[in-house]
């Protein structure tokens, strides 16, 4: 009786099973039209990578264009290494999924690309200041902001522990279908509700660490409080009445954040929320996804919405991804008809449905799609994420420095550092001292 | 006399020609060089280059358009984040380098005196921190250490100890790093000291015991000179790799808290990569290359006068 497999059928499956690694995904047309590379961002969650590959095949077939697609993920920062090995190397894709801050990093070296995003504007919408910011340099777009990847990172309560030990119906304030009733949920409120939480064993799960969730929410507590570290025009700003104010309200409520909080990376707050521990957390929905799997009892109880609003306003964390085209690009027209065909309504709701309404559209016709309605449970639980009421600015910790200064501000986590800094003890004016001089140091060009 | 000169030239000269290049061919140098060549040029794409395009970026501006010669240089010895950087990859490179010897040296005489029978296990089990790939054991020790549900603080619990801050503390963090680096690196001196351990000759020992010697005047006046030189390659190959170490303090600590457990090269990787300074990024991880260097040319001189001695 033949039992398991031959050497020879090993070597013959495994050739195959690595020749379909190899080829897929592999979009051949007639290919009249030339070839074009890809390199999208892999996305979190599971299957959602198959509605970009599906709209960039139907493309490929009308277009008649020879498509390769590479999902490159942000784990170990791939992409971001990729990015900078093909800016040095002149070679590579011809279409990349920039993050954040980097089509501002690599300008010198993208096609601009007003001709397709302005058509897109008057099609779908005005863009938010943010991805304008990120975007744009010199009056010309660098980019085109990409709805796969793109998110708020805003607040997803547990709705029974905020009620249960801060007496917030979170429910009531964010109701879904709805515009939010939220004028009580200050600065004020959250720190209060924090304490409450954390006396009651159940603290906001928030970081104080150097990855980009701790970055992000220090950032809109500070944009909350007019604190800018440095100005538009590249003044250094550390040593204002502002930045004192918000680094003195972010240290108060910092103490009632988990004792760890500075060594949090970006997975701790997810661990936490789904651990059934955290009464908050501020994410994109999925660590809620996560919790649906995993711990359905957590997920049935989070419900995601708006930040407290400060002295300044109610600002949220955006972080858009950008899809830009290389001037290295072999295929221009292709690309730039590839990108168009990205961001239509039909293929904008499908990337939306297929992460489970993670993904966010930049446009503002587009924040109303039936995925954030729907999804659950609880039902509606993703009605406020994409801010369809406009009842918050969606901001980029470190805005409005000039991009290539904010980005290092951003990811040296500049902000997070200055609360840990001063909570362990530093006197306020050293740690102002010391921000100051490290921000000196980003103005080198 | 012109043509017998020119016959003689003739006839002697391609014979002294093909004579030379087989004398060349034969000799054993360019025999070593012709072997060694596939290497020198492995080491010329895989190590060269990249340091001369290392030190080329170096020298450029952030957006990389413009030389600035030792601009970069002179920036970061302004910097209070780069001498932090470098006291802390210091601290690092050396505790490492020390407790991972101590432990070696230690653990060698273990071995060493168990009988050849069970030798071989305790030799395989002691060496499986080294081959396992350092990133996949990191990431158990991350878990082991995790923020929120470190394994090491729910045991402590039971005795009454902790939480323990392992990464959350800038002392505690520094600690874990340095801990886990001799976890993965001590196995590589307890091989190295057990195959020098084994080639000294044992009639030195006997000659030792004859004359009065006790335990420690064996290991200081027979064992520690019969190593000597062994000891010094471990050492000094250990403090290259443990000074150029990213993989466990990127993993367990990504530098933080505060900056306070960033070593060379996490910290070239921070400022080049994810802040998108490049060329900053490379002047930080050319900081390496003078202070290594300094210790190869003592460390290897002192083998060197050793050697000639004998």
């Amino acid at each position: 009786m033949k039992r398991g497999i031959s050497r020879r059928e090993l070597m013959k499956t495994s050739a195959l099973a690595g020749a379909a690694i190899i080829a897929a995904p592999y979009i051949r047309g007639a290919h009249a039209a030339g070839k074009l590379s890809i390199g999208f961002w892999d996305h979190w969650v599971p299957g959602a990578n198959k509605a970009s590959t599906e709209v960039v095949q139907k493309w490929a077939e009308k277009e008649k264009v020879e498509v390769t697609i590479d999902y490159i993920p942000s784990q170990g920062d791939k992409n971001i290494l990729t990015i900078a090995a093909e800016a040095q190397a002149g070679s590579g894709h011809d279409i990349f999924a920039f993050p954040s801050w980097w089509p501002q990093a690599y300008k010198e070296k993208l096609v601009p690309l007003d001709d397709v995003m302005e058509p897109l504007i008057k099609q779908n919408g005005a863009v938010n200041q943010t991805v304008q910011y990120l975007g744009k340099s010199d009056g010309k777009w660098l980019a085109v902001p990409a709805t796969i990847g793109s998110q708020i990172k805003g607040p997803c309560s547990r709705m029974d522990l905020m009620k249960k030990h801060a007496g917030i119906d979170v429910q009531a304030m964010y109701p879904a279908g709805s515009a939010p009733k939220a004028d009580a949920w200050n600065m004020d409120a959250y720190l209060k509700a924090a304490e409450a939480c954390a006396k009651g064993g159940n603290p906001f799960g928030v970081g104080l660490g150097q990855t980009t969730d701790s970055t992000d929410t220090a950032g809109a507590f500070f944009q909350a409080f007019g604190a800018h570290l440095v100005d538009a025009k590249s003044n250094i700003t550390v040593k204002s009445d502002a930045v004192r104010q918000a680094l003195e309200y972010c240290v108060k409520v910092a103490k009632f954040y988990p004792a760890d909080a500075p060594a949090w990376d970006d997975a701790s707050n997810n661990k936490f929320l789904v651990s059934g521990k955290a009464s908050m957390i501020m994410n994109p929905p999925s660590a809620w996804a996560v919790a649906k799997r995993d711990a359905p009892q957590v997920a049935e109880q989070c419900w995601t919405h708006g930040f407290p609003s400060g002295p300044k306003g109610r600002f949220a964390p955006f972080l858009p991804y950008f899809w830009g085209i290389w001037n290295f690009s072999k295929n221009v027209p292709a690309a730039k008809s590839l990108l168009t065909a990205l961001s239509q309504k039909d293929a904008v709701e499908s990337f939306v449905a297929a992460s489970g309404g993670y993904d966010l559209p930049s446009f503002e016709s587009f924040t109303t799609f039936k995925t954030w309605a729907e999804e659950g449970p609880p039902k509606g639980t993703l009605y406020h994420y994409p801010n369809p009421h406009n009842h918050q600015t969606l901001s980029m910790a470190a805005f409005p420095a000039p991009p290539k200064i904010a980005q290092q501000i951003y990811s040296q986590a500049i902000m997070t550092k200055m609360i840990v800094r001063h909570m362990q003890g530093e006197a306020m004016e050293k740690t102002l001292a010391w921000a100051e001089s490290e921000v000196e140091g980003f103005m080198r060009t | 006399m012109a043509d017998a000169v020119m016959t003689g030239h003739k006839y002697v000269t391609p014979t002294r020609k093909r004579s030379g290049f087989r004398k060349m061919m034969e000799r054993k140098s360019t025999i070593a060089f012709l072997m060694a060549l596939p290497l020198l040029i492995l080491l010329s794409v895989m190590v060269l280059y990249p340091f001369g395009y290392s030190l080329h970026l170096a020298t450029l501006n952030k957006s990389m358009t413009r030389f600035v010669g030792f601009g970069n240089f002179a920036f970061l010895f302004k910097r209070e984040t780069f001498w932090l950087v470098v006291q802390q990859s210091c601290i690092f490179a050396i505790t490492a380098v020390v407790f991972k010897a101590l432990i070696g040296f230690i653990v060698a005489h273990f071995v060493h005196n168990i009988p050849n029978k069970g030798q071989r296990k305790w030799r395989g089990m002691l060496l499986v921190p080294w081959v396992i790939p350092p990133a996949m054991s990191t990431l158990a020790w991350l878990w082991l250490f995790d923020p929120s549900y470190s394994a090491f603080n729910w045991l402590l619990s039971f005795v009454g100890i902790g939480p323990i801050p392992w990464t959350g503390d800038a002392y505690w963090a520094r600690f874990s790093v340095i801990l886990v680096n001799v976890w993965y690196g001590a196995p590589f001196f307890l091989i190295m000291y057990l195959a020098s351990l084994k080639s000294v000759p044992e009639q030195l020992y006997e000659a030792a015991a004859i004359d009065g010697a006790n335990w420690w005047q064996r290991i200081w006046f027979v064992t520690l000179p019969m190593m000597r030189n062994i000891i010094s390659i471990t050492v000094l190959f250990s403090l290259i790799v443990t000074f150029a170490n990213f993989d466990i303090v990127r993993i367990l600590t990504a530098g933080g808290p505060i900056d306070k457990t960033h070593v060379f090269a996490t910290w070239a990787f921070w400022v080049g990569i994810q802040s998108g300074d490049i060329p900053l990024g490379a002047t930080v991880s050319l900081f390496m290359f003078p202070i290594l260097a300094v210790c190869a040319v003592f460390i290897l001189r002192d083998i060197h006068r050793r050697g000639n001695e004998a």
